[in-house]
């Protein structure tokens, strides 16, 4: 079995989004960028995969800046065996995302496509449904559990009501929730591993995709802020302020 | 314009979130409902009660029976040359499905709507709701999901809709329902309760969480909630979890027991019209945000506020 993973690059999920004082978006500039939280267990779950014997090669695709081999180079040091970077200087939304993701997988062919379920800075939760829908395969969402059984996956999916579980054929496009697994730690032998890994620089148009954006952002602010209220030091005092609001009788 | 809404149903009656995506589809024109399921008569009854649609669409049959995105989509997807929008509520389903339409349909998705500024322009919660963006939509057709919590809900009685059998290419054969754990609870749903009693790690272990969350929940009429930190422990199950990644909630009332409030847990919230916490740590975010905030050990609080209700 052949797997690709896509990872995103993202500010980091320990640091505090500032949004620019001029409304256009969150300031990124010498903030600590890292590989979107939800992307890095789809890695894990493809090197477990591996490390199963159930997979012979991991490719890991990112689509962004320049820098984005930080975040390919991290999924190689986890064990990701090659890695393909789609060079784009504006963010790309989604759907151009998920074009571009479906020309790779026309290119590599693989089994199955490993994504997190949303990156935590556009919070879009689209690319992998949209991946799907592009190359007609199934999709399992939001995955707590994935098991290969002969020629298809059984995806363990986490929804509102409970857990729900589908049967996907193969080729099929997985999206990885939190509780999937623990993504490891990587070490620094890894790390110097990963830097001789074969990483393919490649461009939009290679892939007859337009990225112009079909969204125009008009302003970003800050959601409106509540204001801490008051603190008691009894149960008391709580069970009075709360008739007081009308909340308990 | 004339908007096509997914009406989320367990079969027999309409969920409360689908009346909340069919104000927020009144706003941009007509709007035509559509129920899919397998066996979905009495639902579909219901959605020709709630005010204000004008037609309710049926697709009964196997293939539509789990809601599967690889049937459903291409559903939609055949119906959307009569309509302007497609609108769903931003649950587990509604996220599965409208991606997938929207590539079918060459067009960029608007996740998570908070408001609709206008036929093509909307705002919502990106970076988990630490901003909020103004987009507007280049598409000709636009797919929206919507948050429950952001729009009132359309009233369930007063309508008259017809409702109008209508197919579509079935079963693709990409995907099957294998089965679901679904949680049972004497408690009210998360989503649409009015009170909810929220615990976080400091609970300690699952028997502490229902021992001490139970009571107050029952004595309150409340929902119980979980941080991810609590869930992650096997404390409380996934679909308790009330944040970025997991229910987006807006009670009443929202109790928050040993939650020291991440963003993330902050995230799914902090539209509650009242938070209450009750925290050992004064310094704790949640204090940031709450209404009152009571500053005590909980497994000494909670059982005698219990009492004191």
């Amino acid at each position: 079995m052949r797997l690709l993973v896509a990872v995103k690059r993202v500010l980091d999920h320990n640091v505090m989004p500032r949004v620019k004082a001029d409304g256009t978006g969150v300031d990124l500039a010498n903030v600590k960028m890292s590989i979107n939280p939800f992307d890095e267990i789809a890695v894990e779950a493809a090197v477990r995969l591996k490390e199963k014997g159930l997979a012979a090669e991991i490719v890991v695709v990112s689509i962004g800046e320049a820098k984005n081999q930080d975040v390919l180079r991290s999924a190689l040091a986890m064990g990701a065996d090659r890695a393909i970077l789609i060079e784009a200087a504006a963010p790309v939304e989604p759907l151009a995302v998920a074009k571009l993701l479906a020309g790779v997988a026309k290119e590599e062919a693989p089994d199955l496509i490993l994504l997190g379920k949303q990156s935590i800075d556009g919070d879009n939760c689209q690319t992998g449904q949209m991946l799907a829908a592009l190359l007609g395969w199934g999709q399992g969402t939001f995955a707590s559990g994935i098991e290969v059984t002969g020629d298809g996956i059984e995806v363990r999916r986490e929804i509102d009501g409970g857990i729900e579980t589908v049967r996907l054929k193969m080729p099929a496009i997985v999206t990885t929730d939190l509780r999937l697994n623990q993504p490891r730690h990587v070490s620094l032998p890894n790390i110097m591993k990963a830097k001789s890994k074969p990483l393919l620089v490649k461009t939009p148009q290679e892939y007859g995709v337009d990225v112009a954006p079909r969204l125009q952002t008009l302003e970003v602010r800050e959601p409106p802020s509540r204001k801490a209220g008051l603190k008691v030091a009894t149960v008391d005092e709580l069970v009075a302020q709360l008739k007081l609001l009308g909340v308990v009788a | 314009m004339k908007a096509l809404v997914w009406i989320e149903h367990d079969g027999q009656t309409v969920v409360d979130v689908a009346l909340s995506a069919v104000t927020a589809a009144a706003k941009l024109g007509e709007v035509v409902a559509l129920v899919a399921g397998q066996g979905v008569q009495e639902a579909a009854g219901a959605a020709a009660k709630i005010s204000g649609l004008s037609k309710v669409l049926v697709a009964d049959g196997a293939a539509y029976a789990h809601a599967l995105p690889e049937n459903v989509a291409p559903l939609v997807a055949g119906l959307m040359a009569g309509y302007d929008a497609f609108i769903l509520p931003a649950t587990t389903t509604g996220k599965n499905i409208a991606p997938r339409v929207a590539a079918l349909l060459d067009v960029m998705q608007i996740s998570d709507v908070l408001s609709i500024e206008g036929a093509d322009t909307f705002t919502r919660p990106i970076y988990a709701g630490n901003a909020i963006a103004t987009v507007r939509s280049r598409d000709a057709k636009k797919v929206l999901t919507v948050r429950g919590t952001a729009f009132e809900k359309a009233d369930r009685t007063g309508g008259t809709a017809l409702i109008e059998a209508i197919s579509g290419p079935g079963e693709v054969g990409l995907s099957s329902f294998v089965g679901a754990e679904v949680a049972k609870s004497e408690r009210p749903d998360l989503t649409s309760a009015k009170v909810i009693v929220s615990g976080g790690r400091a609970l300690g272990s699952a028997e502490q969480f229902e021992g001490l969350l139970g009571p107050l929940a029952d004595k309150l009429g409340a929902a119980i909630g979980a941080s991810r930190a609590a869930v992650d422990a096997g404390y409380a199950p996934n679909d308790c979890q009330v944040g970025q990644t997991g229910k987006i909630v807006a009670p009443e009332i929202y109790v928050a027991i040993g939650i020291s409030g991440a963003i993330q847990h902050l995230a799914g919230m902090k539209d509650s019209k009242t938070i209450i916490a009750i925290n050992k740590d004064a310094d704790a975010p949640i204090f940031q945000v709450s209404d009152i905030g009571l500053v005590a050990d909980l497994f000494e609080a909670v059982p005698v506020l219990a009492s004191k209700l």
